[in-house]
C-alpha cells in the first residue's frame, strides 16, 4: 500500500527552538492511525506542520505523491488535508450553519454536503441558526468536524477532539467515526487518552520529546511498551 | 420650529457624507484591525483623480465613477497586498506609521501636482438644484443624492457580510484568521479583497466631497476624523452602526451651526466625546 501522506526526517522550528527532530511518519489511504504523547511531545507542532501553519522543507512531507512541505495553509486544504483544530476554534460571528458552510470553501466535490453532515450529527440541524459558541461542548466539536468534513478531505485530521468533554459526550463522538470513514477517509486522531487511541486506530505513533518513540498496531502494542514511549522511562 | 425642522434635515443630509466617509474604514477595521490614517488622503485624491477623469474625458462626475470605481478597487487592492498585508501581525503600531507616512505623501503629491489652489467638480447643476419638501422646507437634490447613495451602500455591504460566501469569509477572517487559513481562505488574498471594496467606496466619497464643496490637498486629515468619529459613535464592528454615527455626527454639526456658525464642526467633537464618556463601545458596538 502506498502511502497518501509520509513525511520524512521532518523538523520543525519555533524561531532558534527546535521542535521536531527527524519524524518519519507514513499513513495509507484508508487507515486511521492515532498519535499520542505527553504535553509538548511535539503532537500540535507535526499538525502543525503538515497543515502549513509552520514551515517545512517542501520534500519533508509528501502528500498524495506531491511534495507539500512549507507550502500555505490554504493551499494545503485544498489538496485534500482537512483538520478539526484543537479546542474546536469555532468562527463567533458565524452561526452553525455558517461554520458548516466556511468548511466548504474551496468547493472540493465529494460526499460531504449540509443535508449529510446533518445526516451524521442530527442535532446541529435544529441549531443551525445558532451561533456556533452558544452550542454545548459535545455539539461544538460535531460542528468543528462537520466543518471539516465540508472541505470533503482525502485525509481528516482530528486534533484533541476529547479535550474537556465528558467520557459520554466522546463516546458519542467517535462512534461517528465509522459512518466517517465508511467512504475509505483515512483519518488521524491526536488523543491524551491512550485507551481511546488504541481503540479507534488501526496503528499508532507516540511522540516524545519531538521524535518518535514507538509505533505500530494498536492492537499489538502492550500497556508497557506505550508507557515507556509515553514517558520515556 | 420650521428652522429647526430645516436644521435637523440638512445635518441628516450631510451625516449622508460621513457615513460614506466611514463606511470603508469601518470595514477594513472590522476585518483586519487596521486604522488606515491616509483614509481622509486617499478621499483627496480619489476627488482629484476625479477632477482629471471628468476634465479630460469630458464626462458627468456622476458618469466618472464608472471608472474611478474599478480604477481604486484595484489601487486598493494592490496597495494591501504589495504593502499593508506586511505591517499586519500582533503589533497595531505598524500599520498605523505606514498608512501615516502615506498620508503624507498623498498629501505633498497632490500639492505638487495640483497645487494648494480650491477646486470642486462642476456637477452641471446637480450642486445647486433644490427641491421645496413643503412651503418652508426644501432640500439640495445632491445632499439627498448622496445620503440615498449611503443608505444604498451601506445595506449592500451588510448584505454582502451577512449573506455571501465572500462575507463569510471576511467575518471568519476577522474572528481567527489562523482558523479561517485551515478552511482552505487565503487570509492576504481576503485583506486584499476588503481593502479593494473600501475604496470603491473612498472612490464614491471623493467624487461626492468635490461636488459639495471645494477641496484642497490637505483637507484629507479633517475627512478622516469625521469618518472616525463616525465609526466610534456607531460602533466598532457593526455596519448600520457606522451609518447612524455618520448621521448622528452630521446632525449634531447642524445643530451647532445653527446656534452659533463657529461651533457647527466642534459640536459634532463634542458629541462624539460624549458618545466615549457614557458608551465606550458605541451605540450598535458588540461591546468587549
Amino acid at each position: 500500500m502506498s502511502a497518501l501522506l509520509s513525511t520524512s526526517a521532518l523538523t520543525a522550528f519555533y524561531g532558534d527552538f527546535q521542535a521536531l527532530f527527524g519524524v518519519d511518519f507514513e499513513i495509507g489511504a484508508g487507515e486511521i492511525v492515532a498519535i499520542i504523547g505527553a504535553n509538548g511531545a511535539g503532537k500540535s507542532t507535526f499538525l502543525k506542520s503538515v497543515t502549513g501553519l509552520l514551515k517545512a522543507r517542501p520534500g519533508s512531507i509528501v502528500f498524495d505523491d506531491s511534495p507539500i512541505g512549507g507550502m500555505a495553509a490554504h493551499d494545503i486544504v485544498g489538496r485534500g488535508i482537512a483538520m478539526v483544530p484543537e479546542g474546536r476554534r469555532l468562527f463567533p460571528s458565524l452561526s452553525v450553519e455558517e461554520n458548516l458552510m466556511i468548511g466548504a470553501y474551496r468547493k472540493r466535490a465529494g460526499p460531504w454536503t449540509l443535508d449529510t453532515v446533518y445526516g451524521l450529527f442530527p442535532a446541529l440541524k435544529e441549531k443551525r441558526r445558532n451561533p456556533g459558541t452558544a452550542l454545548s461542548g459535545g455539539q461544538q466539536q460535531m460542528v468543528a468536524i462537520g466543518r471539516a468534513l465540508m472541505s470533503n478531505p482525502k485525509l481528516l485530521i482530528c486534533d484533541e477532539i476529547s479535550l474537556g468533554l465528558a467520557p459520554i459526550v466522546i463516546k458519542g463522538i467517535y462512534d461517528a467515526l465509522p459512518r466517517i470513514t465508511q467512504d475509505g477517509l483515512t483519518v488521524i486522531v491526536v488523543e491524551q487518552d491512550v485507551g481511546t487511541a488504541q481503540r479507534v486506530s488501526n496503528r499508532l505513533y507516540c511522540f516524545q520529546e519531538g521524535r518518535v518513540s514507538l509505533q505500530g498496531a494498536s492492537g499489538e502494542l502492550t500497556r508497557d511498551e506505550i508507557s515507556r514511549a509515553y514517558f520515556g522511562l | 420650529m420650521i428652522d429647526w425642522i430645516n436644521t435637523i434635515a440638512q445635518g441628516l443630509l450631510l451625516g449622508g457624507l460621513y457615513a460614506l466617509f466611514a463606511l470603508g474604514l469601518s470595514l477594513v477595521f472590522g476585518v483586519m484591525r487596521l486604522v488606515n490614517i491616509a483614509h481622509g488622503d486617499l478621499i483627496l485624491l480619489a476627488a482629484f483623480l476625479a477632477i482629471v477623469i471628468t476634465s479630460v474625458l469630458n464626462l458627468h462626475p456622476l458618469l466618472s465613477l464608472a471608472i474611478l470605481v474599478p480604477l481604486m478597487f484595484i489601487l486598493g487592492y494592490v496597495l494591501q497586498r504589495g504593502l499593508l498585508n506586511f505591517t499586519l501581525g500582533r503589533d497595531i503600531l505598524p500599520p498605523l506609521l505606514v498608512t501615516f507616512g502615506l498620508s503624507i505623501l498623498i498629501q505633498n503629491g497632490l500639492l505638487e501636482v495640483f497645487s494648494a489652489d480650491s477646486r470642486s467638480l462642476p456637477g452641471g447643476g446637480i450642486e445647486t438644484a433644490s427641491f421645496q419638501v413643503t412651503e418652508h422646507l426644501a432640500v439640495g437634490t445632491l445632499p439627498l443624492i448622496i445620503f440615498a447613495t449611503a443608505l444604498v451602500l451601506t445595506a449592500a455591504l451588510q448584505l454582502l457580510f451577512a449573506r455571501t460566501a465572500l462575507g463569510r469569509a471576511f467575518r471568519a477572517t476577522s474572528d481567527d484568521q489562523q482558523a479561517a487559513q485551515l478552511m482552505g481562505i487565503n487570509n492576504r488574498h481576503i485583506y486584499a479583497l476588503a481593502t479593494a471594496v473600501a475604496f470603491a467606496t473612498i472612490a464614491v466619497s471623493g467624487v461626492f466631497l468635490a461636488l459639495r464643496t471645494t477641496i484642497a490637498p490637505t483637507d484629507g486629515p479633517a475627512q478622516l476624523l469625521y469618518g472616525f468619529e463616525a465609526v466610534i459613535i456607531g460602533g466598532l464592528g457593526s455596519i448600520w452602526g457606522t451609518f447612524a454615527g455618520g448621521v448622528i455626527l452630521g446632525v449634531a454639526q447642524a445643530i451647532g451651526f445653527r446656534m452659533d456658525p463657529g461651533w457647527g464642526v466642534l459640536s459634532g467633537h463634542v458629541a462624539f466625546l460624549a458618545v466615549l464618556l457614557f458608551k465606550p463601545t458605541g451605540l450598535l458596538g458588540k461591546g468587549s
